[in-house]
C-alpha cells in the first residue's frame, strides 16, 4: 500500500513536471515529403525549422518527420504530432492538403499551415512563394546564354505551379532570344535522383545546353557537369556546390522569416488563418548568386530584372501575351491576376507540345 | 570445423521459431544502430514497438494498425497462394493500383448520385481490375511460357503511368482548380468506405482481410485445390502424377492474388486515402511480399506479420518525431527484419555440424 502510494505520487509529480515543462514551450511540428538531405525543397523547409529553433531557443520545441507519403500516412503523422502537444504544424507538400484539413477538424486548437494548397479553415492557413518571379530571371539568363537555342526543362507534375514556372521562363527567354525553344520532360516525381538524371541526359542528347529543373535533387546538376558545356540553375535550394559552372544561379526558397513570424504569432496569440503568397520583394524567393560563368552584361540585366520584380514595378506576366492556341491572354500592358496565375493550366504562345492530360 | 548439413526434413520447430528469432536479432542489431546514432536503444525500440500498442495515445494508434496492416495482409494472403505453388506474382503493386482505378472510376461514374448499390459495385470493379491486371502475366505464361516474375513486375510501371494519366485526365476533380487528383471519395457518402464503428479503424478492407485469412486457411488445409497448391510447390513431379492441372493452377493463383490486391486498392482509395492521386501507391504491393515470407506463407502467420510490419511503420514515424531518428535508420531497421528472417530461415532446412565430416 505504502509503496504503491509513494510510487503513484512520484509518478504524478513527474507527470506534472513534464506537463508543466511542455506547457511553456511552443511546440512546432513539420511534415516533410522528402528527406531533409535532399538538397532542395525539404532541405530548405528544414532550414526554416532550424531558424525557428535559433530564433526562439528554449521557448520553442520543434519536431519533424521526413519521407512522409501523401495520403493516410501523412494524416497519421499530423495526428500524432497534434496528440503529442504540437501547437503549430507546417505541412509542406501539396498532397497533404486534404489530410491537413481532416486533422485540423479534429484538433481545433492546433494551428496548421499548409504549403502550396488552396483549402483553408479557421485553423488552417496556406502559404506559398511566387517562384515564377525567379523563373523570369532564369529565363532571361538562359535565353541570353544558350547557343543551341534549345532549353531543356524537367517538370515534376503538370500542375499550375509548374506550368506557371515554364511559362514565365519561356516568356523571358523569348524576349531576349526569339529563336529559343523549350523541350519539356515530365518526371512525375518531386524527388528521384535517378529519374531526374535520366531526364537531364535525354534533354542534353536532344541538344539542350541549358537545363531548368522543377524537381528537387541535384542529379540534373551532376548530369550537366558531366556533359561539360551545359548550364543549370539551383532549384529550391542554392545547390552552390555546383557553382560557378554548371550552376550559374538559383531560386532559393527562404521559409525562415515566414516560419519565425507564424511561430511568433502563435506565441503571442495573434495567429489567424491567412493566405500568403510572397515573392522576391518579401524575401520568400531568393536569387542565388549569379556566377562568373554569366557574361557581365547579362548579369547586370538579370539583376535589374530582379530589382524591378522586387519593387513591383514589373510583373512577370505582362501583356501582350497570347495562349498557346493563339487566343488572347493579356492585352498590351495588362498583368495577370492572382486567380489566373493560381489555376494556370495552359502554355503561352510559342511553347511546343501539350500539357499531359 | 563447422559445416552445414541438410536436415532429412525441414525442422518444424525452427520454422516457427525463425520469425521470433529474426525479430529479436533485429532488436539487438537495430539497438546497436541506434547507439551508433547517439540514441538510447531501449527508448528507441520501446517507442517503435511499445508506444503504438500501449503508450499514452494507443487509443489512436491501435486503429491505425488495422488501417496500415489490412492492405498488407489482404495482398500477402493472395501472394502466398501462388508462392506456395512456385508461381511468382511480383506485380501486386500494379494490381493494387488498377483495383483502385477501376473501383474509384466506378464510384465516380455515379457521382453525385447516392445509392446503396454503388459501393458493392465499386468493390466488384476493384476486384475485377486487379484480377484483370494479373491475368495478363498469367495468360502469357500459360500460353507462351513467359516469365511471370518479369511480366508482372513490368506491368507495375505501366499501371503507374495509368495512375498518372487518370489523376491528370479522366478522373481529375473538375472542381480542383487544375490540380491533379480525383474528387475525394470521403466526401461522397455512397462511395465512402468509412469505419464501420467510428474511430475503430475497422473499415471494409479490414473485414475483407480477415475473411481472406480464414478463406486461405480453409483452402490450404481442407480443400483439394489447397492440396494441389502445396504439392506443386513441394514436389512438382508428384503433382503431375496426382493429376494437378498446372495451367488452371497458374490462372487460379495469379487471378486470386490479383483480385485480392485489387480489393486492397479499392478499399484504400475509397477509405483512408480518399482520392486517386499520382502518388496514390506507397508500396503496399511490394511490402506484402516481405509480409508473405515473414508469415511463413501461412495465413495466420501473415496476419501477424502484417500487423508487425504496420507496427514498425507507425512506431517508426513516432520515433522520428519524438526521438529525432532519421527516416533512413527506420528503413534500415525494417530491412534488417527481412534479412535476419531469410538468413535464419536456412536453419529450417539445414543444421550446423561441429567437428569432422562423417564418412557416409
Amino acid at each position: 500500500m505504502k509503496l504503491s502510494a509513494l510510487l503513484t505520487s512520484a509518478a504524478l509529480a513527474l507527470g506534472l513536471a513534464t506537463a508543466a515543462a511542455a506547457d511553456d514551450k511552443t511546440k512546432v511540428g513539420f511534415v516533410y515529403v522528402g528527406p531533409v538531405g535532399d538538397g532542395g525543397w525539404t532541405y530548405e523547409h528544414n532550414k526554416g525549422r532550424l531558424a525557428v529553433e535559433e530564433e526562439f531557443g528554449d521557448k520553442v520545441e520543434t519536431v519533424f518527420v521526413e519521407n512522409v507519403a501523401e495520403g493516410p500516412d501523412s494524416e497519421r503523422v499530423m495526428t500524432q504530432m497534434a496528440l503529442d502537444g504540437a501547437d503549430l504544424i507546417f505541412t509542406t507538400s501539396f498532397g497533404y492538403m486534404d489530410p491537413t484539413i481532416n486533422v485540423a477538424k479534429k484538433f481545433p486548437k492546433v494551428k496548421f499551415e499548409h504549403a502550396t494548397g488552396y483549402k483553408r479553415a479557421d485553423n488552417v492557413s496556406t502559404y506559398s512563394a511566387r517562384f515564377y518571379e525567379g523563373r523570369a530571371i532564369q529565363g532571361h539568363i538562359a535565353g541570353s546564354m544558350t547557343e543551341s537555342n534549345i532549353i531543356g526543362y524537367i517538370g515534376s507534375y503538370p500542375i499550375p505551379e509548374v506550368i506557371r514556372g515554364i511559362n514565365s521562363a519561356f516568356i523571358h527567354a523569348r524576349k531576349v532570344n526569339p529563336d529559343v525553344q523549350f523541350k519539356i520532360v515530365w518526371a512525375y516525381t518531386w524527388f528521384d535522383p535517378a529519374k531526374e538524371a535520366d531526364a537531364a541526359k535525354v534533354l542534353i542528347e536532344q541538344g539542350a545546353d541549358v537545363i531548368l529543373q522543377h524537381t528537387d535533387s541535384t542529379a540534373p546538376q551532376a548530369a550537366a557537369q558531366e556533359a561539360g558545356n551545359v548550364i543549370t540553375f539551383g532549384q529550391a535550394s542554392d545547390m552552390g556546390q555546383y557553382a560557378p559552372h554548371p550552376r550559374v544561379s538559383s531560386i532559393i526558397d527562404d521559409w525562415a522569416p515566414y516560419y519565425i513570424a507564424r511561430t511568433k504569432a502563435v506565441m503571442d496569440g495573434t495567429w489567424e488563418s491567412t493566405d500568403t503568397w510572397d515573392g522576391i520583394g518579401a524575401g520568400m524567393v531568393g536569387i542565388g548568386e549569379i556566377s562568373d560563368a554569366v557574361p557581365a552584361k547579362v548579369k547586370e540585366e538579370a539583376l535589374a530584372l530582379k530589382a524591378a520584380l522586387a519593387d513591383g514595378s514589373y510583373h512577370a506576366f505582362t501583356g501582350p501575351l497570347n495562349k498557346q492556341d493563339g487566343s488572347a491572354f493579356l492585352a498590351d500592358g495588362a498583368t495577370a491576376d492572382d486567380g489566373t496565375l493560381a489555376g494556370m493550366n495552359f502554355y503561352v504562345e510559342g511553347i511546343e507540345g501539350t500539357i499531359p492530360q | 570445423m563447422i559445416r552445414l548439413e541438410k536436415r532429412p526434413e525441414p525442422s518444424r520447430a525452427f520454422s516457427l521459431a525463425t520469425p521470433l528469432l529474426a525479430v529479436v536479432a533485429t532488436m539487438v542489431f537495430g539497438g546497436l544502430l541506434f547507439i551508433a546514432l547517439g540514441k538510447d536503444p531501449l527508448t528507441s525500440i520501446q517507442t517503435i514497438f511499445w508506444e503504438p500498442l500501449f503508450g499514452e495515445f494507443a487509443f489512436y494508434y491501435r486503429p491505425q494498425l488495422l488501417i496500415k496492416g489490412a492492405p498488407l495482409v489482404l495482398i500477402a494472403i493472395g501472394l502466398s497462394l501462388g508462392f506456395k505453388a512456385g508461381i511468382w506474382n511480383i506485380g501486386a503493386e500494379g494490381q493494387y493500383i488498377m483495383g483502385a482505378l477501376f473501383g474509384a472510376g466506378m464510384g465516380l461514374a455515379f457521382y453525385p448520385l447516392e445509392g446503396w448499390y454503388i459501393f458493392p459495385l465499386m468493390v466488384m470493379a476493384g476486384g475485377f481490375g486487379g484480377w484483370l491486371w494479373a491475368m495478363i502475366p498469367a495468360f502469357l505464361k500459360v500460353r507462351f511460357g513467359t516469365n511471370e516474375i518479369l511480366v508482372s513486375l513490368m506491368l507495375v510501371y505501366v499501371a503507374e503511368q495509368f495512375l498518372a494519366s487518370m489523376s491528370l485526365g479522366l478522373l481529375k476533380n473538375p472542381e480542383g482548380f487544375g490540380f491533379p487528383g480525383s474528387r475525394n471519395l470521403q466526401q461522397y457518402e455512397s462511395a465512402y468506405n468509412a469505419d464501420l464503428i467510428a474511430g475503430s479503424g475497422m473499415h471494409w478492407g479490414v473485414v475483407a482481410a480477415m475473411i481472406a485469412v480464414i478463406f486461405a486457411y480453409v483452402l490450404l488445409s481442407k480443400h483439394r485445390l489447397g492440396f494441389a497448391i502445396r504439392v506443386t510447390g513441394e514436389a512438382p513431379r508428384a503433382a503431375k502424377f496426382s493429376g494437378v492441372n498446372p495451367t488452371r493452377l497458374v490462372l487460379f493463383c495469379m487471378g486470386m492474388s490479383g483480385l485480392l490486391a485489387g480489393l486492397a486498392g479499392l478499399f484504400e482509395v475509397s477509405g483512408p486515402a480518399g482520392q486517386v492521386t499520382i502518388d496514390f501507391n506507397v508500396g503496399y504491393g511490394f511490402t506484402a511480399i516481405i509480409v508473405a515470407f515473414l508469415g511463413r506463407l501461412h495465413p495466420v502467420g501473415i496476419l501477424l506479420a502484417g500487423l508487425l510490419m504496420a507496427l514498425t511503420y507507425i512506431g517508426g514515424d513516432i520515433a522520428q518525431s519524438n526521438l529525432g531518428l532519421p527516416a533512413a535508420a527506420i528503413q534500415v531497421f525494417q530491412g534488417m527484419l527481412l534479412f535476419f528472417l531469410l538468413a535464419l530461415d536456412m536453419f529450417t532446412n539445414y543444421r550446423l555440424r561441429f567437428g569432422r565430416a562423417e564418412v557416409a
